[in-house]
């Protein structure tokens, strides 16, 4: 990393603080994911997309950006990605999943709003964020109160999402969707022409339908990856150059193949098969998945921002007329089932259709602390679950490492009543 | 154990040794086999190679040993609380309380400090107090600062305590509502030496309380039967 110093130092980072931010999350990554058994060796690419995500990823960036290409930071699922690289713009997804710049976020945020937020926010107060100097663009959404807000103090291009599923509300969102399009034309001086979207849409659906794939492998017993190793794949599709991403995640999806015809796994068959459901685990954030794996149980499934929330529902590519690609996107990503919604009929049914596909054992309800729109949505979650007799346990928690052990014997004896 | 009877126990303080506190006591002790439980139950398992298992079926199966008839166990201890839902002596349902010290063992202990009482003068203020003062916070630090503040302001330190006790009820209490407990209730743990708490506790539940003699080794209990069905079925190391 260090012929990186350079780039860091020009990009006005606190390079001594950033290296010791880099060290924490390096020290994480190797407490958790590289402490895992029998991974698949194309994990390594996904491995070395998170270690460049500072380094490497930000170099590409910056020679893109030398070469007239406009940077577009986001945040959430709901930005199109497609509409922005139609204009040949790059869209990265920025969230914070480490503990380490949390407290340089409460020295701005007030300190009960969710950790993804402080962290974020924290790395770019601490001087740490290698992305915010090159950004041309911030986009944010109005998924809950302390983003929406947050988006105000950076001035970011905010997308709204409706808080609703009707008629109206899609309408709202199809504007929301043409008024980011407009804004990446503004930025880039680029219009977003029907065929270089339509192939756009086309490198996002492959990149989907490869990721969707991965979730197939899921489904059998015993899976032939780790729910951690999956999260990992998830976390550098946010970061990565998708259809890069995309040829390795393929190659990844030939070696579970014949890790199946070979019978290899990380797990034994009849391993306990736990559902993930909630919030996101952004890059940094590895801790309830490696507590609930290195606890002899495999997570077979994540319903969440960073799982099938994420690669669910491809967006219609049968037309190369402008007005309907928007419309057939706005349709895409309304689908998104987040808990901004009220109500939000679509993530039970959800909830339901994936808990029968991944015949899942038990299902922890993953809420980072102070995400009131999953917290709350817990109760109905939960009242799901047990009609359907599928144990199930709320975990609320952030990033800090201070309430490991309290968690550990909870997620222990929530597999023992499993049985 | 022996023919399901206690024979021995010993409590000690887990220290900042845990291990070589377990491995003195365990030296003295003759014993066929070992299941650790509680927050210390990896370490001890590294060591001593022995099986593990939570402290929440620990304290399930120990309570229905003692207790056949017990459908609900609460356990208030130095670390945190739990509530465990019991039927046939396996656990239904648990719950414990979030990250935050409150309505621990710990709280109290650092509460009885600030105020000036030993554990047992602390634990016998229900009877000496005459209107309990209200307490608000339930961290332990603005806890802490609110009750300087009531001292500073002439409050009874006894009704102070009283109040403190009240809180920590409501607040277990409400954690106890999540899982819709039933009767007769366990209390262990080493706060259920508090009578103060326990009086509390049976007046506001109007519900059957059953008190062990030492609530404090019900987990030991628990342990001690799995490790005895360990050696019966000689299941394989978790």
């Amino acid at each position: 990393m260090n012929n990186h110093d350079k780039m860091w130092k020009d990009l006005g980072l606190d390079v001594v603080l950033h290296k010791e931010l880099l060290k924490s999350i390096d020290q994480t990554f190797k407490q958790t994911v590289g402490a895992q058994n029998q991974r698949p060796d194309t994990m390594l690419y996904f491995d070395n997309v998170l270690h460049k995500s500072h380094g490497g990823r930000v170099a590409e960036l910056i020679e893109a950006r030398g070469a007239g290409k406009k940077f577009v930071g986001t945040f959430c699922i709901y930005v199109p990605d497609e509409i922005a690289m139609a204009a040949d713009a790059i869209p990265v997804a920025l969230c914070g999943g480490t503990q380490f710049s949390i407290p340089y976020g409460e020295r701005m945020f007030p300190r009960n709003i969710c950790p993804l937020i402080k962290s974020t926010f924290g790395m770019a107060l601490s001087k740490t964020c290698p992305y915010g100097p090159i950004k041309d663009l911030g986009v944010g959404e109005t998924t809950c109160d302390a983003k929406k807000k947050a988006w105000d103090v950076v001035n970011f291009h905010v997308m709204e999402v409706p808080q609703k599923k009707g008629d109206l509300d899609f309408r709202l969102w199809r504007q929301a969707v043409v008024n980011f399009k407009n804004k990446i034309e503004e930025l880039t001086g680029n219009k977003v022409a029907a065929h270089r979207l339509a192939e756009t849409i086309n490198i996002m659906n492959e990149k989907r339908r490869a990721l969707q794939k991965l979730n197939e492998y899921r489904k059998l017993d015993p899976p032939p990856i780790s729910g951690l190793d999956a999260l990992v794949v998830m976390q550098a599709a946010l970061n990565d150059e998708p259809v890069r991403f995309t040829e390795h995640l393929n190659k990844l999806n030939g070696e579970l193949d014949d890790r199946v015809k070979r019978g290899v796994s990380p797990f034994r068959k009849g391993v306990k098969r736990i559902m993930i459901s909630g919030c996101p685990s952004v890059m940094g954030n590895w801790k309830v998945h490696s507590l609930i794996e290195k606890s002899d149980a495999a997570i077979v499934v994540d319903e969440t921002c960073t799982g099938t929330r994420y690669f669910s529902n491809l967006v219609d590519d049968g037309t190369e007329d402008l007005e309907k690609q928007l419309n057939a996107l706005a349709e895409r990503y309304m689908k998104i089932d987040c808990a901004c919604f009220s109500p939000n009929n679509e993530r039970m049914e959800s909830i339901e259709k994936i808990t029968n596909e991944h015949t899942v054992d038990g299902v922890v309800q993953y809420i980072l602390q102070y995400c009131h729109g999953y917290n709350v949505e817990a109760i109905r979650v939960t009242g799901i679950l047990n009609k359907r007799k599928i144990p199930n346990i709320k975990i609320e928690t952030d990033y800090a490492e201070e309430d490991m052990g309290q968690l550990r014997t909870r997620i222990d004896a929530f597999l023992e009543q499993i049985g | 154990m022996e023919n399901n009877e206690v024979v021995d126990y010993e409590i000690t303080d887990t220290g900042v040794d845990p291990l070589s506190n377990v491995l003195k006591m365990l030296k003295h002790k003759e014993h066929d086999n070992v299941v650790a439980t509680g927050y210390g139950r990896y370490l001890a398992r590294m060591h001593l190679r022995c099986p593990i298992i939570t402290e929440i079926k620990a304290y399930a199966i120990g309570a229905n040993f003692l207790f056949p008839e017990c459908r609900t166990v609460l356990d208030i201890g130095g670390q945190d609380s739990k509530i465990i839902r019991i039927k046939d002596g396996k656990v239904q349902d648990f719950e414990m309380n979030d990250k935050c010290a409150a309505g621990t063992g710990k709280f109290l202990e650092v509460m009885a400090t600030t105020l000036g009482f030993t554990l047992d003068e602390f634990s016998s203020i229900s009877s000496l107090a005459e209107k309990a003062v209200p307490i608000s916070s339930m961290c332990t630090v603005f806890a802490e600062s609110e009750i300087v503040s009531l001292i500073s302001s002439g409050a009874d330190r006894k009704n102070i305590a009283l109040g403190l006790h009240q809180s920590i009820l409501n607040r277990i209490i409400a954690l106890m509502g999540r899982i819709g407990f039933e009767e007769p209730i366990v209390f262990a743990g080493g706060v259920a030496k508090n009578q103060c708490m326990a009086s509390l506790l049976r007046a506001k539940l109007r519900m059957k309380v059953l008190s062990p003699a030492e609530p404090q080794i019900v987990g030991a209990i628990g342990s001690a039967l799995a490790a005895k069905q360990e050696k019966a079925s000689n299941l394989k190391d978790s």
